[in-house]
């Protein structure tokens, strides 16, 4: 099929949620060139040692800086990525980053699984498509799928995979299977 | 606080960011998604429009479209500084803006299988 020459630009918009420390850095950079984006919030007083990093070795700042990164797929067809910030205190900035997103990626820690559950209620609630992907750190017990789909109480038809972030083929995989059920449920909700 | 640290790159530019912006945080139109394309007019400013340069870079990274998120990424300014700049050069005719998701909510299903195939092809 021929595009005309002045088909409008698309710009598409994935989510990368999950709590703090999970990775959600690596895979934004594991699969495209990351930039950073500031957000003019500061970091309160408040958040000062609030960031639990228990269990997360090897993390001990946090950045009010948002993940971003592109992917061209074409001219005129590219994938915004964007690394919600995931502590609550940012929550307010979670409407802005959902409106008109394609989907979301929930990176899962299995030490620390209970986490995503602010991201999974949020996306549950906002309808967006979303996916599970429970990244597999060094020194941490493998979990089935299956059981990480119990432990979140998933509805049966969200994925839920393995994957390693840092990387890149296995970052590809997981933004296919978001798209690809971002495409299941356009199809379903058509018919 | 530990003494003069805090100019370190951390700190950001030494000029505060709502500086640029003549202290405003609002811009004067609607919010502008991350993912909206900003696309400069070609129309020159107005003389006395007193575009400062950050504009003026603005409308260089637009000149063939660029979307907000690229833009504040690109000038290294934050989200909301950019936008009040943006929000002026809008007003002043000299960028247009197309919103994501205004004219077709969800992408086609022909666009997402794209996506797909070109993911896979990375």
């Amino acid at each position: 099929m021929a595009f005309a020459p002045s088909e409008e630009p698309v710009a598409l918009k994935i989510l990368v949620a999950g709590g703090f420390g999970v990775g959600k850095t690596t895979l934004v950079g594991a699969i495209s060139e990351i930039r950073p984006l500031r957000t003019e919030e500061v970091l309160s007083d408040r958040g000062v040692g609030v960031d639990d990093t228990d269990g997360v070795e090897g993390k001990t700042t946090t950045t009010v800086a948002m993940d971003f990164g592109r992917i061209t797929i074409r001219e005129g067809l590219v994938v915004y990525l964007f690394g919600t910030p995931g502590q609550e205190r940012f929550w307010f900035m979670w409407d802005e980053l959902s409106y008109g997103a394609l989907g979301a990626v929930v990176l899962a820690d299995t030490r620390r699984l209970t986490d995503c559950f602010p991201s999974i209620d949020y996306f549950e609630q906002r309808g967006t498509p979303f996916i599970v992907a429970v990244n597999c750190f060094d020194g941490a017990d493998r979990h089935e799928p299956d059981d990480v789909r119990i432990a979140l109480d998933l509805d049966p038809d969200v994925p839920v995979l393995l994957c390693d972030v840092r990387r890149r083929a296995s970052a590809k995989v997981v933004l296919v299977t978001l798209v690809e059920h971002a495409l299941k449920m356009l199809t379903a909700a058509q018919r | 606080m530990t003494g003069p640290q805090w100019m370190d790159e951390e700190a950001g530019p030494v000029v505060r960011p709502f500086a640029l912006t003549g202290g405003r945080t609002r811009s004067s139109g609607e919010k502008l998604d991350l993912i909206a394309m900003v696309t400069a007019t070609g129309a020159s400013p107005a003389v006395g429009a007193g575009l400062g340069p950050e504009q003026r870079r603005i409308l260089e990274i637009t000149r063939h479209g660029a979307s907000v998120a690229d833009i504040a990424s690109e000038v290294d300014l934050p989200l909301g500084v950019v936008r009040v700049l943006l929000g002026d050069l809008l007003d002043l005719g000299l960028v247009a803006v197309r919103a994501p998701g205004k004219v077709a909510p969800l992408p086609s299903e022909r666009i997402l299988k794209e996506v797909i195939n070109g993911l896979r092809a990375l």
